[in-house]
């Protein structure tokens, strides 16, 4: 039983911030029922051999894992009266082979029939082929489609979005992803710690620290042990490079997809300039591969920490000038304010996180809510805006960077000194975490045993920030698809695994 | 700082644009072999290049749009990007190769008129990477188009792809 989410289950061995409660079905469609009501948050939704589980949250700070068995291969869907989790339930049906009984979208995700099998990761069956997608239908006259991707224009992960207009208005957006599916879970099922944990750090480049940190907390809370304090320090000072590396190219970014490409060209040198001192303190730009579980690989020296602690104050000069220009640019605010509105209630209900969660209205930071070292020890202000458009996701990120730059520089001054690896146990176990990555919360899970992952299921925060970039763009025109688009900046690779 | 002081601002600064590193002329010369392109100049001093994503994990678009940068700034070498493969003399291609885009990478392939070169980029689209042997890949960019010159790295630095990409565009000049 817990205490705090009044959720009947017998309790398991559980590593984490949580409890895992192996619950019946009946609990299982109750909980559905307070996620429909808005009494309870969805955090996550997998498959496991012959299980399925979600977790889901309250306030902030009290969540459990639902374990369910399947014998049968099904379980209540919760999609049937909780959205948010229709996309999760379509890949895990893709995946297992596991049927969500009462699903309303029973169309694949992942799964585009190109796969020699269907439910690789359940009892495979030989796959049928290809077949054309169902795109859910509009009505109305002088309709027309509007298909884009998966190749886009620009340097970015392909995707397709099938738009249909009335002349310029998009009367209805509907993504079809799944194009980046690498199998990351199949290839880190039976894998050594260390082999998955590279592989954990691939599945969203732009966050491959967050990805990291979170894998290697989930790693050491299934082993029973804590990465030594001076690494967890700089597991949050990567952290936060890493923040501040993509909320300055973001920034630019969104601009530059308004044509204001002079903000695009001087966020571009400061995030260059992030990058280089990421390389000269850990080895790596994107500081790949430095975080890895029991500690970090690599212990930034004496110089290069002074190195980032100028580096900070250099940017924090440059920024307040960039934010002036941003403020003082009409032409510009004319695009970024009002575009691209989404709801707060439907944030609520998606339990969107990061900048798009706090740009409308809600007040959600896993380093406060569900506080890890050193977060814990630290102050830093966490950002909330309410006019949920393009604009206040511009004005999230510029808060966040000053935040950020607050934060390495209280890490720089509090750093310990020690060693920064921890050698891992051969235990065996299951542990979950969940770490503020910059689009939002991570959340990870893995079952070890004898050195290896038995298995991994990793969240990536744009499952649920995704479809609300449908919502938000109803209405406006296509020509500002491409600024909502940015200034969402989901994950493609992070969601198709 | 209001937006005519930034411009100001950019008048009196020394440009931040660093040289690149010249590739080496045997690399150079390796490569126009590879090719079997004849002393006849085909394309002048210029590439224009089409990337494509066939699943990558996004880092190395990361460092593909720092290339833009003021830093590296490809342009100034008569490299750029194109939003068409109808435009393109070249291809740079990131990721395993995933059997979902195995299809668009093959027609993004077959509609960029000849001639034309492919650059696979980054450890997965060399052989798959980490993620070769898995059910949802095909094992690299050279299962499905013939790689002209691949650029090692997870992710290259752009440093490392200018240099490549001037390798080539030297190389198509010979």
């Amino acid at each position: 039983m817990t205490a705090g989410l009044g959720i009947a289950g017998r309790r398991e061995a559980h590593g984490g911030p949580w409890p895992a409660l192996r619950v019946d079905e009946r609990t299982w469609r109750g909980v559905s029922l307070r996620l429909a009501a808005d009494d309870l948050s969805l955090l996550a939704l997998w498959g496991d051999s012959g299980s399925v589980r979600m977790v889901v949250m309250g306030e902030a700070g009290d969540a459990a894992m639902l374990v369910l068995p399947c014998p049968d291969g099904r379980y209540p869907s919760v999609g049937a009266v909780h959205p948010p989790a229709i996309r999760l339930e379509r890949a895990l049906f893709d995946l297992h082979g596991l049927v969500a009984e009462g699903a309303v979208d029973t169309r694949p995700w992942l799964d585009h029939g190109r796969w020699a099998q269907r439910h690789p990761l359940g009892r495979a069956s030989p796959s049928a082929g290809p077949a054309p997608y169902a795109f859910l239908a509009a009505e109305g006259e002088s309709l027309h489609q509007i298909p884009v991707g998966p190749v886009h224009a620009g340097i970015i992960e392909p995707g397709h979005f099938r738009f249909t207009a009335s002349g310029e208005t998009v009367v209805r957006l509907e993504e079809r992803l799944g194009y980046v599916h690498r199998g990351v879970e199949g290839l880190i099922a039976g894998a050594p710690i260390e082999r998955a944990a590279r592989l954990a750090a691939r599945v969203s480049g732009d966050s491959t620290v967050a990805y990291a940190i979170a894998f290697a907390r989930a790693v050491e809370a299934a082993l029973g042990m804590e990465a030594p304090p001076r690494a967890a320090w700089l597991r949050a000072l990567m952290a936060e490079l890493e923040r501040l590396a993509n909320h300055l190219g973001d920034i630019g970014a969104i601009c530059n997809d308004a044509s204001f490409s002079l903000m695009h060209a001087h966020t571009g040198v400061l995030r260059e300039g992030v990058l280089r001192a990421a390389d000269r303190a850990f080895g790596h730009r994107l500081m790949m591969d430095v975080v890895v579980p029991g500690g970090v690989a690599v212990d930034a020296s004496d110089a290069s920490i002074r190195n980032l602690g100028d580096l900070a104050t250099a940017i924090r000069t440059r920024v307040a000038m960039l934010t002036d220009v941003y403020d003082d640019t009409a032409s510009l605010q004319d695009r970024t304010v009002s575009t691209g509105f989404a709801a707060p209630e439907l944030v609520a209900r998606f339990a969107a996180g990061g900048f798009v969660g706090r740009a409308s209205g809600r007040d959600f930071d896993v380093r406060r809510a569900f506080a890890y070292p050193p977060y814990d020890r630290l102050a830093f202000e966490v950002p909330v805006r309410s006019d949920g458009d393009v604009n206040a996701r511009v004005w999230i990120r510029l808060d966040e960077v000053n935040a950020s730059l607050s934060l390495i520089e209280q890490i720089l001054t509090g750093l310990p000194s020690g060693a920064v690896l921890t050698p891992l146990s051969d235990r065996s176990g299951e542990g979950s975490a969940l770490v503020e990555g910059f689009r939002g919360d991570v959340l990870a899970w893995v079952r070890i045993a004898g050195g290896l992952v038995q298995h991994a299921h990793l969240r990536d925060p744009s499952w649920f920030q995704w479809p609300l970039l449908e919502a938000c763009i109803e209405g406006s025109i296509v020509a500002d698809f491409p600024l909502c688009n940015k200034s969402f900046n989901c994950s493609y690779a992070g969601v198709d695994l | 700082m209001s937006l005519p002081g930034l411009l100001a601002e950019g008048l009196f600064l020394s440009p931040l644009t660093e040289a690149a590193q010249d590739p080496a002329d045997a690399d150079i010369a390796a490569l126009a072999e590879r090719l079997q392109v004849t002393a006849r100049r085909r394309l002048g001093r210029s590439l224009a290049i089409r990337h494509v994503d066939a699943g990558s994990c996004n880092g190395c678009e990361l460092e593909i749009h720092a290339l833009s940068n003021a830093f590296y700034d490809l342009e100034r070498f008569g490299l750029r990007f194109v939003a068409s493969p109808r435009h393109a003399d070249v291809l740079m291609v990131t990721g395993p190769v995933t059997l979902n885009m195995r299809e668009a990478l093959e027609r993004t392939w077959a509609a960029t008129p000849g001639p034309k070169w492919v650059v696979s980029v980054g450890g997965c689209a060399l052989d798959g990477g980490l993620f070769a042997g898995g059910y949802a890949c095909a094992g690299g960019v050279g299962a499905v188009a013939p790689v002209d010159l691949h650029i090692p790295g997870c992710p290259p630095s752009p440093a490392a792809m200018l240099t490549g990409l001037l390798t080539l565009m030297q190389a198509a000049e010979r």
